[in-house]
C-alpha cells in the first residue's frame, strides 16, 4: 500500500507521544490534576498506535486487527476488577507487559540472526532475560496474591545458591551469544532459564513482602521495555521504559526503606526463616479486651481519633463499614484521620485506594511522616488489620527481627484499640508488645462486623 | 554507532526525568502511579504491531500477534483502572486553596 504519511511524520507523532507520557506522570503528582494525566497518556498512546498503523512496512493488517480486538476484550474486564483485587491485577499486567517484550525479543533474534552486532545482541539478551523472568515471576506473584498459590514463603536449603547459579548460567549464555550471535540452539536457553528463575525467585517471598516485590517487578518490566526500545531503535519505547523502570525503582526503594530492608534482603532473605527463634521466648501476658459498646463509648468521648488500616481491613472488606464509622464520629465532632504506613497492604498505596473507594476524602489520609507527630495529641488510635507496622519493638528491641523498621508511633496516643481476630502474631510470627500495654484494648472479632457493631452503638444511643 | 549513542542519551535523560517527576507523586497515588506507568509501558505494542504486520516470517507473525494481545490488554485495562481509581479520590475541602 502507498504510505499515507512519511517516516518523518511518524517520528514527530512519536515525539509528541513521548512528551504526553512525561506530562501524564507529571500531572499525577497531585490528586487534583491526576485525571488529566490519564487523558494525556491515552492521547499519547492513541497517537502512537495510529502513527504505527500508518507505517508503510506493514503489509498485512489481518492479524493486527484480530490481536487488537482480542487484547481489548481481555483488557476491559481487567480494568473493571474490584479494588481489593488491584494488587493481583497489577502483578498480572506486569506479566503481560513482560510477555510482549519477551516475545518481540525472541522474534527479533530469529529475524536478525546471524548478523547481530555485539551491542545489539547484548541489549536483546537483557530484553529477553528480564522479560522472561518478569513474566513468570509476576504470574507467581499474582497467583500468591489471588491465593491460588500458598502465600507462605517456601524455603529450602541452598535456595539462594540454586537461584544465583541459574541466573549466572543465563548471563553466561547471553555472553556466549554476544560473541556467537548465530547460534540459534543457545538462544532458547536465555528464554527458558529465566522463566524457571522467575518462578524460583518468588517462591520464598511472603505476603508482607509483596509491595516491594511488585515494585521491583514493575521496574524490571520497564527496563526490559527500554531494552526493547534499543533493539528496535524506538526512542519512544526507550522513554516509556525508562519512566516505568525509574517509577518501579523509586517505589522499591521507598518500600524497602519502610521495611528497613535491602533489595537483596527482600529477594534472598526469606523473612519467614529469621523469625523462628524470636517467637520462642515469650511468657503468657495478659491483655485487656473490650466490647463494641465500650469501644463506642470511648470513641464518642474523644476529640481526635486516628484509624490505622492494614491488610486485614482489605481481607475483611471492611472499608465501607470504616467509612460509616468515620461519618458517625465526624457527625459527633470527633476529628478522624487515617494513618497509613507505606507498606500497609499488598502494594504501594493499596490502603489509600480502598479508603478512597469507600468515599473517604483523601485529605484525611495521612502518610507516616505526617501522622507520627500527631500521635501524642491523639485520644484514640483504632488499628484495623495492621500489626507489625505498629509494633514498638521496632524502635526499642534490638533483638527483634523488625528492629529499625520505621513504624507508626501509635503507642504514644492516650488509648489504643486493636481490632483483631485472635492473639495470633503477624506475618512474621513476631509478638506485638503493643497489645500488652495498659492503654491498649483488644477488640476481638472480624474487622467488618466489629466496626459495624461500633457504628450501631454510636447511632443507637443518640448522644454518648 | 551514533544511533546507539543517541539512544543511550535518550535513556539517560528519560531516566532522570522519570526520577524527578515520580519523586513528586504523592504516596496517596502510588497504586494509580503503578497502573498508569504500566499502561504507558504497553507502548511496546508499536513494536509488536510492526512485527506482526511486516510478515517477515511465520514465527515473527505469530509471536508478534500474541505480543499485541498482551500489550493491548495492558493498555486498555491499565487506563480504565487508573481512571476508575483516580475518580474515587475526593477531597473534603470545597476548593483547592
Amino acid at each position: 500500500m502507498t504510505p499515507l504519511v512519511s517516516e518523518q511524520a511518524i517520528q514527530i507523532i512519536y515525539l509528541i507521544s513521548a512528551a504526553l507520557f512525561i506530562l501524564s506522570l507529571k500531572w499525577l503528582s497531585s490528586p487534583a490534576s491526576a485525571r488529566h494525566g490519564v487523558w494525556a497518556g491515552e492521547l499519547g498512546m492513541l497517537l502512537a498506535v495510529i502513527g504505527t498503523l500508518l507505517y508503510r512496512g506493514i503489509v498485512d493488517y489481518t492479524w493486527i486487527a484480530i490481536a487488537l480486538v482480542l487484547g481489548t476484550i481481555i483488557g476491559v474486564p481487567l480494568g473493571r476488577v474490584q479494588m481489593t483485587a488491584v494488587p493481583q491485577r497489577t502483578a498480572l499486567s506486569h506479566a503481560f507487559g513482560a510477555l510482549c517484550v519477551g516475545l518481540v525479543g525472541t522474534a527479533e533474534f530469529y529475524l536478525r540472526t546471524p548478523q547481530i552486532p555485539r551491542f545489539m545482541m547484548a541489549v536483546l539478551s537483557v530484553e529477553v532475560i528480564l522479560g522472561s523472568l518478569t513474566f513468570t515471576g509476576s504470574l507467581m506473584a499474582a497467583g500468591k496474591l489471588q491465593e491460588i498459590l500458598p502465600q507462605r514463603p517456601i524455603t529450602y536449603r541452598g535456595q539462594n545458591i540454586v537461584n544465583i547459579s541459574l541466573l549466572a548460567i543465563a548471563v553466561a549464555v547471553a555472553v556466549y551469544l554476544v560473541i556467537h550471535p548465530g547460534d540459534t540452539r543457545a538462544f532458547p536457553l536465555i528464554v527458558a532459564i529465566p522463566l524457571v528463575f522467575g518462578v524460583l525467585m518468588i517462591i520464598p517471598i511472603g505476603g508482607a513482602d509483596m509491595p516491594t516485590v511488585i515494585s521491583l517487578l514493575n521496574s524490571y518490566a520497564g527496563l526490559s521495555a527500554a531494552a526493547m526500545g534499543f533493539v528496535l531503535d524506538s526512542k519512544l519505547l526507550i522513554i516509556a521504559g525508562a519512566l516505568d523502570g525509574s517509577s518501579g525503582f523509586i517505589l522499591s526503594v521507598i518500600m524497602s526503606k519502610a521495611m528497613n530492608r535491602s533489595f537483596t534482603n527482600v529477594l534472598f532473605g526469606a523473612f519467614g526463616q529469621v523469625q523462628a527463634s524470636a517467637a520462642a521466648a515469650q511468657e503468657a501476658r495478659t491483655v485487656r479486651s473490650a466490647t463494641a459498646e465500650e469501644a463506642a463509648a470511648i470513641l464518642a468521648a474523644s476529640n481526635s481519633v486516628v484509624i490505622v488500616p492494614g491488610y486485614g481491613m482489605a481481607v475483611a472488606q471492611a472499608q465501607h463499614k470504616v467509612r460509616e464509622l468515620f461519618d458517625a464520629l465526624t457527625k459527633r465532632g470527633v476529628n478522624v484521620t487515617f494513618g497509613i504506613h507505606p507498606v500497609a497492604g499488598r502494594m504501594p498505596g493499596h490502603m489509600n485506594v480502598l479508603l478512597a473507594e469507600a468515599d473517604i476524602p483523601y485529605d484525611k489520609l495521612l502518610d507516616m511522616e505526617a501522622i507520627n507527630p500527631e500521635f501524642p495529641q491523639t485520644d484514640v488510635v483504632l488499628i484495623i488489620g495492621a500489626n507489625d507496622v505498629t509494633n514498638p519493638a521496632a524502635r526499642s528491641d534490638r533483638s527483634s527481627p523488625i528492629y529499625g523498621m520505621p513504624i507508626l508511633d501509635v503507642d504514644k496516643a492516650r488509648t489504643v484499640m486493636v481490632i483483631k481476630r485472635s492473639m495470633s502474631p503477624g506475618f512474621a510470627g513476631i509478638d506485638n508488645q503493643l497489645y500488652y500495654l495498659d492503654k491498649t484494648l483488644m477488640l476481638f472479632g472480624d474487622a467488618r462486623s466489629f466496626v459495624g457493631d461500633i457504628v450501631r452503638q454510636l447511632s443507637g444511643d443518640g448522644h454518648g | 554507532m551514533s544511533d546507539l549513542t543517541t539512544s543511550l542519551y535518550v535513556f539517560m535523560l528519560a531516566a532522570f526525568i522519570g526520577f524527578e517527576v515520580i519523586r513528586r507523586v504523592s504516596p496517596l497515588l502510588h497504586t494509580p502511579l503503578m497502573s498508569l506507568t504500566n499502561a504507558l509501558d504497553a507502548i511496546a505494542v508499536v513494536g509488536a504491531i510492526i512485527l506482526a504486520g511486516e510478515r517477515k516470517s511465520d514465527l515473527a507473525t505469530v509471536l508478534g500477534t500474541i505480543a499485541i494481545v498482551a500489550a493491548t490488554s495492558n493498555l486498555v485495562g491499565g487506563f480504565i483502572i487508573t481512571d476508575r481509581m483516580l475518580k474515587m479520590f475526593k477531597t473534603s475541602k470545597p476548593k483547592k486553596p
